[in-house]
């Protein structure tokens, strides 16, 4: 029995140091566009195996991460932005004098994303988790149109519509990778412990957790409250990889995105979430070429944009006749080598 | 005295679903809860366990009201049930349905659970090897990894109860827990049960309509009808009650 364990040990290790690895070589030696891909999988990675915490594997269907990660990229934007180049730019109105003043190094701006969103998460959760059904879909949907709503109108401390610009570009592999693996290990931290077990009690049968003495109101608040946290700080590694951020880029359509991810790599599965993001993200950068003119030898068709999404939407609606629960199902990455019977 | 009910009432809107109804159960005893469909007797599970809230009268458990109590609050004060039909978590393994009901029990914070630091392991090991020992005596040890719901009925029904005794109760409520067995099965069922009481240290208060059952198993039953008492006292004595034949037995003497 100690061996086995020993044995999951050193293959968990070899992921993690391989992960690491790759990050550095990829950082080094390839180029600017395919390692901007990676620092896009990796940000997404951190998003994807968050929300799946809460919609997957606590099965609570909630529309939140375009909130949070908006909420994320502008704390870490502001407090990145020394107060000199934030009087520069804003054009619309004249910042608030304390917005001048927060200035903060890359690791605080990152906590502090995070730690906002969660405490934002907190408070959503109590007027949400002590009712049951969808209600948590439609206030998350509606948070995340009042956040942009309210960065559109608060010209003194978001720039409006102009958004945050010249952001300094700090997000690079090492940073963007080494999140992401802490996230995921984090994330299966939580997964295995008395904690995941209860979420994904109140996945199957809310009654007969709270009937086991499962306090599911706490089990689901932080179940919320760490998604948050974590999209947090991928909204600030958004942030600071993309150099500037405006409300356009946090509509229903990012969320949307995620649920895409999360749904086609299988509901409640990380592994499925790191699976589905890498072919989200990375598949559709490779099927740019679609987009292009093409020239199959007896007729040339024009450029047509838009193109890659219609082949990606069909190979979605393949997935989903084919593998109704996802590419992984509800299985980890090391439920593929048990015995059958074995669950 | 464990679990005393005093002049408990439950409404729902118009309909009277229990109406003044008092009873006590004693410490170890094996207490039945019978009567027809619609009786009031799951509200009865259902008012002690928090998950209604009784229109009058008061629940006394061990001498404290629970009252206004939330579910998983009174399921740490000791009283734990299944349900009428077998509601297992149907993605999790039966070892890990087991170790739900050790939730509250195993002492480790959200933080302790995230950076893996030592009281994790400790207190994980020690709830896995009391899981394991409760699957040991309800015989179901080797099925620890299986698929809860891939198992047969009757062992699910283990598995269920298992679970329910995982939290560590005085208390047991079984509603219906013969329901759909055949008759090899209720009895080694009803052995079970026999047999918990005493290693568990156990009161259980059972919901059941197999007659042979309740007169085999239970020390003392009450029979419901329309929310109403009809009797109180030892099951030999319901089976030639008047009014119990009229309102739920029925033909059943006869055969």
């Amino acid at each position: 029995m100690n061996l086995i364990i020993k044995k999951e040990q050193w293959i968990n290790l070899a992921i993690v140091a391989s992960t690491l690895w790759f990050m550095w070589f990829a950082q080094t030696h390839f180029d600017e566009y395919t390692v901007r891909i990676l620092n896009n999988i990796a940000i997404f990675t951190i998003l994807a195996v968050s929300y799946n915490l809460i919609n997957g594997v606590t099965g609570q269907f909630s529309l939140e991460p375009n909130g949070f990660v908006a909420i994320g990229a502008y704390v870490a934007a502001l407090l990145l932005l020394d107060g000199d180049a934030k009087e520069y730019q804003y054009d619309i109105e004249d910042p608030y004098p304390w917005v001048l003043l927060l200035h903060a190094n890359f690791v605080w701006a990152l906590f502090f994303a995070g730690t906002f969103s969660a405490i934002l998460a907190l408070i959503l959760s109590f007027p949400v988790f002590r009712v049951r059904g969808d209600y948590l879909a439609i206030v998350t949907l509606g948070f995340g149109f009042i956040i942009r709503i309210i960065a559109i109108n608060n010209p003194e401390v978001t720039n409006g519509s102009l958004g945050l610009n010249d952001i300094p570009e700090y997000s690079n592999l090492y940073w963007t990778g080494g999140i992401a693996t802490l996230a995921v290990i984090g994330i299966l931290n939580i997964i295995y412990s008395k904690y995941g077990r209860a979420m994904k009690a109140i996945r199957d049968d809310e009654d007969a957790a709270i009937a086991m003495g499962v306090n599911t109101f706490k089990v689901k608040t932080l179940a919320f409250c760490t998604s948050a946290f974590l999209e947090g700080v991928g909204g600030g590694l958004l942030a600071a990889l993309l150099t500037s951020i405006s409300p356009d880029l946090f509509t229903f359509f990012f969320t949307f995105q995620l649920l895409i991810i999360i749904v086609l790599g299988g509901l409640g599965s990380t592994t499925g979430a790191i699976i589905g993001t890498i072919l989200v993200i990375g598949g559709s950068e490779w099927m740019r070429f679609l987009d292009e003119p093409m020239n199959f030898g007896f007729m040339e068709t024009p450029a047509m944009p838009g193109m890659r999404m219609v082949v990606f939407s069909v190979i979605l609606i393949f997935v989903m006749l084919f593998a109704r629960e996802g590419i992984m199902g509800k299985r980890e990455l090391k439920d593929l080598f048990k015995k059958r019977g074995e669950s | 005295m464990i679990l005393q009910m005093k002049n408990v009432t439950k409404k729902f809107g118009g309909v009277t679903a229990i109406n003044d109804t008092s009873f006590t159960v004693q410490a170890k005893e094996i207490y039945g809860l019978i009567g027809p469909n619609g009786a009031g007797k799951t509200t009865m599970f259902n008012i002690i366990t928090g998950n209604y809230e009784a229109t009058e009268g008061e629940i006394l458990f061990r001498k404290e009201t629970l009252n206004g109590l939330k579910p998983h609050t009174i399921v740490r004060k000791g009283i734990a049930r299944t349900f009428q039909n077998i509601r297992l978590f149907s993605s999790m393994s039966v070892l890990d349905n087991v170790l739900i009901g050790f939730d509250f029990q195993a002492k480790y914070t959200y933080l302790e659970t995230i950076f893996r630091l030592p009281r994790f392991f400790g207190e994980e090991k020690r709830v896995k090897k009391r899981a394991m020992e409760i699957l040991d005596y309800f015989g179901i040890k080797e099925f620890a990894h299986y698929k809860a719901t891939d198992l047969s009925y009757g062992q699910q029904r283990k598995v269920e109860i298992a679970r329910a005794l995982a939290t560590n109760p005085e208390m047991l409520l079984l509603d219906e827990p013969a329901a759909g067995m055949n008759p090899a099965e209720t009895k080694e069922l009803a052995e079970l049960i026999h047999n918990a009481r005493e290693d568990f240290d156990l009161t259980v208060l059972l919901i059941e309509h197999d007659m042979k059952f309740v007169n085999q198993l239970c020390d003392k039953v009450l029979v419901l009808d329309y929310g109403k008492t009809i009797f109180e006292g030892k099951p030999a004595d319901a089976i030639k009650d008047k009014e119990v034949v009229a309102a739920y037995l029925g033909d059943f003497i006869h055969d």
